[in-house]
């Protein structure tokens, strides 16, 4: 569990690799209330022009979050976190969920990092970059 | 149902602005080229009706489930009590279910679309542009927040692959039953 004094600039945080296919899409868009076909419909036709089901930028942005949700483990709260999406990431193929640490300061007493958070398909673009912001408690 | 405002009721029908000069795109083909009108301008930052958005236990367990997550905070109530949670605390980056209205929502999101000034530009394809969620704290399960929504900003942009694009920037606010603000979201849609 991190803590301010052990966390540094630059440091890795642990990744989480997903190759969600789509009966895990179809699971987000249960859990999430987005039910786009372009998600999990082979034969919706924004799917056909782009040649696959994608999968939900949302959950690649969930995904982001889980990276700083599962580092936290609950020792701080997440006060802001944000993500753009380049590039999309067709069903059934692996992406890796990845963070490192861009900063820390003591901000009114608060032990804020900023974490640089993105998703990463295997030709290396980045396809969903991102940050947060976090308060750790100790 | 609670909510923070007295006298609170369902919205009616939502305003609609068209896109005077609109290409419709067909399946397969890209847009043509249009422009944002003054009426589409006067759609920027009107705030839109209060809506209620539920956090449950169920609807937690059901996102947590859909990303991937195998923390037990997200599941078991217990163990998201030996964490220092009321109830199962909502993962990042989830925004609750909006309580869905045959006729008041949007059938493929969910998103309460009565009441809100909407953009009528006739593009048929939807892409997620980027999205920002700002926490004064973490809702947790049992609590219906209240959230409205307003259009931010709209750009009219070209790129090779999708042809002219309708970029809408919107922005909502949820707020508790003591009407305290709980968060803040921003997000961009790319229609094509």
């Amino acid at each position: 569990m991190p803590t301010y004094d052990a966390v540094n600039i630059g440091d890795e945080i642990p990744s989480i690799t997903k190759t969600p296919g789509r009966f895990q899409l179809v699971q987000y868009a249960a859990g999430s209330g987005d039910f786009n076909p372009l998600h999990y419909d082979a034969d919706f036709p924004q799917a056909k022009a782009i040649g696959d089901n994608i999968v939900h930028g949302r959950m690649k942005y969930a995904s982001i979050g889980q990276v700083a949700s599962d580092w936290l483990a609950h020792t701080g709260t997440i006060r802001a976190i944000s993500c753009q999406y380049r590039g999309m990431d067709l069903q059934g193929m692996t992406f890796i969920c990845r963070g490192v640490v861009k900063d820390k300061r003591i901000e009114d007493g608060a032990k804020i990092v900023e974490l640089e958070l993105w998703t990463e398909a295997a030709n290396g673009q980045k396809t969903t970059p991102g940050s947060a912001i976090v308060v750790l408690n100790s | 149902m609670k909510t923070c405002c007295r006298n609170w009721s369902w919205p009616k029908e939502s305003v609609r602005i068209r896109w005077s000069s609109s290409t419709p795109s067909k399946e397969g083909t890209m847009a043509e080229s249009f422009e944002i009108t003054d009426a589409m301008r006067s759609a920027i930052g009107v705030e839109g009706p209060q809506w209620p958005v539920e956090f449950t236990t169920t609807g937690i367990r059901g996102f947590a489930r859909g990303v991937g997550y195998t923390d037990p905070v997200y599941f078991d109530v217990e163990a998201a009590k030996a964490a220092g949670y009321a109830s199962l605390p909502a993962p990042p980056t989830y925004g609750g279910i909006p309580v869905f209205i045959p006729g008041k929502s949007d059938n493929t999101y969910g998103a309460p679309v009565a009441g809100n000034v909407r953009v009528e530009h006739g593009l048929k394809n939807l892409l997620d542009g980027g999205t920002e969620y700002n926490y004064l704290r973490i809702p947790v399960a049992g609590e219906t927040l209240m959230q409205s929504s307003k259009i931010a900003d709209l750009e009219v942009k070209t790129t090779k692959s999708l042809g002219t694009m309708l970029l809408v920037t919107s922005e909502a606010t949820f707020v508790d039953s003591t009407g305290a603000i709980v968060m803040t979201t921003r997000g961009q849609a790319i229609f094509y």
